[in-house]
């Protein structure tokens, strides 16, 4: 209880300010729509009212901003009217219909996944070359963060019109994109990792000569464990994003990505964020499941504590 | 001496020191860590090194056990060099803190040089049950590091140095990080372990009584640059009990040791 009581709290905060928040956003729409059913509005006119503050007008037509809740293309949607659309599409539709978030869901974790696995083999590949050999420690890194600077959505379209070209398409593009945003927390925390190791812990395994090999398998590595799990949880967020971007530029018909483009195309404010919550909890979900593997790992070495 | 006893002396000879300097280059120009250091270590014997902080006698240690690479002089320990008697796993280290690794059990720490070193599971099993129980552990092999007192963990640390049987235990300020109640305890168990096992250790510290209590020979330093003052052949019993400490003999030991500081500045900091 102690520890879902601020969850709950800060929940309940946010719900609050999103409630109140619909009101006045979403009350233009609401008396437009008042005035064409023949409901007395202040003041008449959609022109007048496009230059007035949103405030004052839910103040001069108090009776009508609570229908701000439940519009049907709301500028911003309430609540529960985002629940009510995940429950349709999550619970109401078949898993393989196309109008299923979990369907959509599911595509886009695919390729979250597929790319998490590439990002992550990368990015531990790359740690310890740059680890091991001094020309790779000197090169690899600034192009590592100079990749990280360009923007996402800049190099998706290329990425998938690239691959395109040579036949390559659907899944594996997306990977390839969702790899691209998550291999640069895995190398970063890697290197930090396996370098965690002291002079005293390198020189006692030099008194055993021991081989590269060794310390890389006896130390190194297990000690960049803990590491490397605080990097997975940055990496497989970074990877569910880099998957609903390179869903965007394609005009993707299956996936988050798509859900959210189609929403913006039809005004669908309710399916856009039924989106993003959707996504918010396959990120939230893929983090815990890192989390519990991290729990697992670190308690069998016995470093949890 | 008849060349039959001189050659005695040379079997037994395990590390030989001759005019060994070393200096290191740092940002503010170079420091003469040592400077003419020569001194021979005999079989059996428990050699302390001590004096203030900068004398070198870490370095000195570093230096026999080749993690040093001296600028001058020479040194053989069992007539190879330092990296030949490292690869013939002449020494065991045991380092200012323990050191263990968190992610490996007690028996799995002292398990580490003996995997490295390729001995088959049965041998690691035998040699790790042998070793705890020599540091006064047996029965601890399952717990991991965390689960035992700071005391625990060096004798662990010391087990697992023995673990692979070297002939010469180098130790850098082993105890250095522990109160003094527990000292004395591991110094006592030092010493049964030093009667029990006939190694040759080589052992660094900054604590007189410390010295003159183990030490069959104490080797005086003093910085700026590091160098011996003097050696000192201790006329203490190898038997001795803890209150050994408080005979004159001993008492004698120690203020010539106090001297030996002296006459090297060892005080003037």
């Amino acid at each position: 209880m102690r520890r879902v009581l601020p969850v709950l709290a800060v929940v309940a905060a946010i719900l609050t300010l999103w409630y109140v928040a619909a009101v006045p956003m979403n009350i233009h729409g609401v008396l437009d729509q008042a005035e064409r059913d023949g409901v007395a509005v202040r003041p008449e006119g959609g022109a007048v009212r496009r230059d007035l503050g949103n405030w004052r007008l839910v103040f001069t037509n108090v009776a009508q901003a609570p229908k701000g809740w439940s519009m049907e293309r709301p500028r911003l949607p309430a609540p529960h009217q985002v629940l009510a659309e995940l429950y349709d599409t999550v619970i109401d539709k078949p898993v393989t219909s196309k109008r299923s978030l979990v369907f959509h869901a599911w595509i886009t974790l695919s390729a979250t996944l597929l790319g998490f696995a590439i990002g992550t083999g990368l990015g531990v590949l790359l740690a310890v070359g740059i680890v091991h050999n001094r020309a790779m420690d000197m090169s690899v890194m600034p192009w590592a963060i100079a990749s990280q600077t360009i923007p996402i959505l800049a190099i998706a379209p290329m990425v998938i019109v690239v691959l395109n070209s040579v036949g390559i398409q659907g899944l594996v593009p997306k990977a390839i994109i969702s790899a691209y945003l998550s291999f640069f927390p895995v190398v970063v925390g890697m290197v930090a990792g396996l370098r965690s190791p002291d002079a005293m812990q390198m020189d006692l395994l030099k008194t055993y000569s021991a081989s590269k090999a060794a310390t890389f398998w006896k130390l190194r590595l297990p000690a960049s464990m803990p590491y490397l799990f605080t990097s997975l949880k940055v990496g497989i967020a970074a990877s569910l994003v880099g998957a609903i971007v390179g869903e965007l530029p394609t005009g993707a018909v299956r996936g988050l990505g798509a859900r959210l483009l189609t929403g913006s195309y039809y005004g669908q404010t309710v399916q856009i964020w039924a989106a993003l919550v959707m996504a918010a909890i396959c990120a939230a979900g893929l983090v815990g499941i890192i989390g519990i593997l991290q729990r697992v790992t670190l308690s069998r070495m016995g470093m949890d504590r | 001496m008849t060349m039959a006893a001189e050659e005695a002396a040379v079997s037994s000879r395990v590390i030989e020191a001759n005019g060994l300097d070393l200096t290191f280059e740092t940002g503010d120009g170079p420091v003469q860590a040592l400077r003419d250091v020569s001194l021979n270590i005999d079989k059996g014997e428990f050699v302390s090194f001590i004096g203030p902080s900068g004398c070198g006698k870490t370095t000195f240690l570093r230096v026999i056990a080749g993690l040093e690479q001296p600028t001058g002089g020479a040194i053989t320990v069992n007539g190879m060099t330092p990296d030949e008697a490292r690869q013939h796993r002449a020494y065991g280290y045991v380092f200012q803190a323990a050191g263990l690794y968190p992610w490996r059990t007690i028996a799995g720490n002292i398990k580490l040089p003996l995997e490295i070193m390729g001995f088959s599971k049965a041998e690691q099993a035998s040699r790790v049950a042998r070793v705890l129980e020599l540091v006064d552990l047996a029965g601890f092999g399952k717990k991991f590091p965390w689960q035992l007192s700071g005391g625990m963990q060096q004798r662990a640390s010391i087990a697992r140095a023995l673990a692979f049987d070297a002939d010469i235990l180098l130790m850098d300020e082993p105890f250095g990080a522990l109160d003094e109640i527990v000292r004395d305890h591991l110094n006592e168990q030092l010493l049964k372990l030093w009667a029990r096992t006939e190694k040759t250790i080589a052992f660094v510290t900054h604590s007189i009584p410390e010295a003159v209590y183990l030490s069959t020979k104490i080797v005086v330093m003093s910085p700026r640059p590091g160098r011996i003052t003097d050696v000192i052949d201790s006329p203490l019993p190898r038997e001795r009990p803890l209150d050994i400490r408080d005979t004159p003999a001993f008492l004698e030991v120690a203020h010539r040791v106090r001297e030996g500081l002296r006459a090297g500045h060892a005080y003037d900091v």
